[in-house]
């Protein structure tokens, strides 16, 4: 089975679906020659010719827009938005027209689309290069939203979102692009939207993360007899794992790389408190980046959350 | 009813300066000998920065950087013509024109190293910080257009943008309001060819970029955007024409990006070495020394010189952005709002 990291792994699932399914088609930023600026899409305008890898004009709006007209026609287009900052102008075809249409026509049109990009901080980049924004789209109904934290689930949720008959916006954090690898099969296989997983079981406390936090979670409760689940789909979220967790542990921490106001630790917040809360031992701990405007390289790295604030927040929450 | 012609436009194309020095004496912007002088050392300087700051960045000592190779004709010849009260918005491959205006340089080097205080643009200048996302200054330039036409004051606004800002959504609005209301804004595109790895072509179907102003009511002229004077010339009368207040231009500067997009990228990958030689005889900056050499105005000892002087300059710049010491922490929370909410002062105990 080869080793492969996150670019590699999604790379792979986009190959493996445009060759069982004619009408899945690329397009975006520099995605066809250039392979993508960060190489996820490498090779594939050879492999599939310029029709179905397309580089288009840089013009989001229209990338996402036309993703959507293609959909509608049949196809079934993954668009890449070349960082999460530049998604802003492909969000009104995204909010008023992709989360809405299988409403809008009562079902006789579809929008099965997945608009990739990379999310998050860490790569020393310039402005708006480093934005995690996933809450945005969580809060818009008729759209997906996807974060997966490894190279393995990154191809099976890929795969997924793909055959999804819905909208789904596929975030993948740029940090972990190159820095994990791990054992990848070649070949489908899939992994459900809509399902958490657990990825390592305890019973003192959970400690929920996705994306880019998963890693700096899993090294922060080493020691501790704790739950990590790594939610994989934000939008719709498991609410079942999660509840099930707070049963067993009585004590949650919500680590993301987003603003902690309105972030998706509060959605997560407000459900355990309405639908767990008599199962609580601790007030609910949300570890987040700051509520600021991301800062610029120098900086960025006391804007993450680093696995010593996670650590930090376990002991918190275990003087309960 | 027999088909009528109703309506057809030329595209002008102009150039001055030619590859081997020679400067068509009829088109000739007027310009002191000692004007010449200050763009040709404007022009040294600027590269003279760029090349610093790509050596910088490989050694690890600046981030992702763009340079401005090829470009500082288009540059410095644009900003030459503006004073200092115009107001600027640029993208993010301007540094030849925040030089030219004067903008302190080691705080150039400050913001790509990865600190924001480096965009704290002087007081007695009105020039925007770096707009990262393509094409959306565009309406803010419209909107300073509209400030100006306002309150009736003396003073343009240019708006830099490069060949694959004109696909964006803001192009397109921004140019129309701009010929609806008549603004005093001047569009600097410099046409690099190039938008990472997608060439002109594919970035547009149209057979010029000067020709899409057309379309929104107003003119539109491709230019030698290697040709410091042809720039400066054409820059300078639009400008005159929105001081009074006869509306906006769009100015295409026909030129190329020798570097590599950014220091992140690789354009091995999709261009050919032979384009990028072709494009080195037109280098902006060879020119114009061959020009001068002609009038008596440049020798290899002023070259010696002003290379000198641009590196002493530069160097000292390095120096002066190394020794401040690190932003703080507590930095993070001061620029969000006027005042930090609660919830802030509350985060900032973190440090
Ligand atoms: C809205 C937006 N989309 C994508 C990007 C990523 N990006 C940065 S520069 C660039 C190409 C810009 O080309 P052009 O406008 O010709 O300017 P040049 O880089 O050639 O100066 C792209 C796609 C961005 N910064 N902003
Ligand atoms: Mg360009």
């Amino acid at each position: 089975m080869p080793t492969l990291n996150m670019v590699q792994a999604i790379n792979l699932a986009l190959k493996e679906e445009m060759q069982r399914d004619k009408n899945v088609v690329l397009l975006g930023e520099d995605v066809g020659k250039d392979g993508g600026v960060f190489r996820v899409t490498e090779g594939l305008l050879e492999q599939f010719g310029s029709e179905r890898v397309m580089d288009t004009p840089l013009a989001e709006s229209v990338i996402a827009g036309a993703a959507i007209g293609m959909a509608l026609y049949g196809l079934k287009p993954v668009a890449e938005i070349q960082f999460m900052g530049f998604i802003y102008p492909a969000i009104d075809q995204i909010f008023s027209h992709a989360s809405r249409i299988r409403s809008r026509s009562r079902g006789r049109f579809t929008c099965p689309l997945v608009v990739r990009a990379p999310y998050g901080a860490g790569i020393k980049a310039p402005e708006l290069h480093s934005e995690s924004t996933e809450a945005l789209f969580c809060h818009m109904p008729g759209i997906k939203v996807v974060v997966p934290s490894s190279p393995y689930s990154a191809k099976g949720l890929l795969i997924s979102s793909i055959r999804d008959p819905d909208p789904v916006i596929f975030l993948e954090s740029s940090r972990l692009y190159r820095s994990i690898k791990e054992d990848v099969p070649e070949g489908e296989y899939t992994i459900p939207l809509g399902k958490a997983r657990v990825v390592q079981e305890g019973t003192d406390v959970t400690v929920i993360a996705w994306g880019s936090m998963l890693q700096r979670a899993l090294k922060a409760v080493e020691g501790v007899n704790a739950e990590v689940i790594d939610l994989m789909t934000l939008s719709p979220f498991d609410e079942e794992t999660i509840l099930k967790s707070v049963k067993k542990t009585g004590r949650i921490i919500i680590a993301h790389e987003a603003v902690k106001t309105c972030g998706f630790g509060a959605e997560l917040s407000a459900t355990i408190a309405e639908d767990a809360m008599l199962h609580l031992k601790a007030p609910i701990m949300r570890v987040t980046g700051y509520d600021v405007v991301l800062p610029l390289p120098k900086l960025e790295d006391f804007y993450i959350p680093t696995a010593a604030r996670i650590k930090k927040a376990i002991e918190e929450v275990m003087k309960y | 009813m027999p088909e009528k012609i109703i309506e057809s436009y030329n595209v002008k194309r102009i150039e001055i300066l030619d590859e081997k020095g020679n400067a068509d004496e009829s088109l000739m912007p007027s310009l002191s000998n000692e004007q010449i002088k200050k763009m040709y050392e404007l022009l040294v300087h600027s590269r003279t920065f760029d090349q610093r700051a790509l050596n910088l960045q490989r050694e690890g000592r600046l981030g992702t950087y763009a340079s401005i190779l090829g470009q500082e004709a288009s540059q410095i010849g644009s900003a030459f013509a503006l004073e200092k009260s115009d107001w600027i918005f640029p993208s993010f491959r301007e540094m030849g024109v925040y030089i030219t205006m004067g903008y302190p340089l080691y705080m150039l080097f400050q913001y790509w190293s990865g600190d924001e205080r480096g965009v704290k643009c002087p007081d007695d200048l009105n020039i925007f910080p770096v707009c990262v996302p393509v094409g959306t200054q565009i309406p803010h330039a419209i909107g300073a257009a509209m400030g100006v036409k306002y309150k009736k004051d003396k003073k343009a606004v240019v708006c830099y943008f490069g060949d694959g800002g004109t696909s964006e959504g803001d192009f397109h609005e921004g140019m129309n309001f701009a010929g609806v209301f008549k603004l005093p804004v001047v569009f600097i595109c410099q046409n690099n060819h190039w938008a990472i790895s997608v060439p002109l072509k594919k970035q547009t179907a149209s057979k010029t970029l000067a020709q899409k102003a057309f379309a929104y009511g107003f003119e539109g002229i491709q230019i030698d955007g290697n040709d410091v004077f042809a720039v400066y010339k054409t820059v300078k009368e639009a400008l005159e024409k929105a001081k009074k207040d006869n509306g906006p231009t769009f100015i295409e500067c026909f030129t190329y990006r020798m570097s590599d997009h950014t220091t992140a990228d690789d354009a091995i990958r999709y261009r050919s070495k032979e384009e990028v030689e072709a494009w080195k005889a037109k280098d902006p900056i060879q020119r114009l020394k061959l020009f001068m050499e002609k009038k008596g105005l440049w020798n290899a000892n002023y070259q010696k010189d002003i290379e000198d002087k641009a590196k002493a300059a530069v160097d000292e710049a390095v120096r002066n952005e190394e020794a401040i010491e690190h932003p703080e922490p507590k930095d993070l929370f001061k620029f969000t709002y006027e005042k930090m909410t609660s919830r802030q002062i509350r985060q900032m105990k973190d440090f």
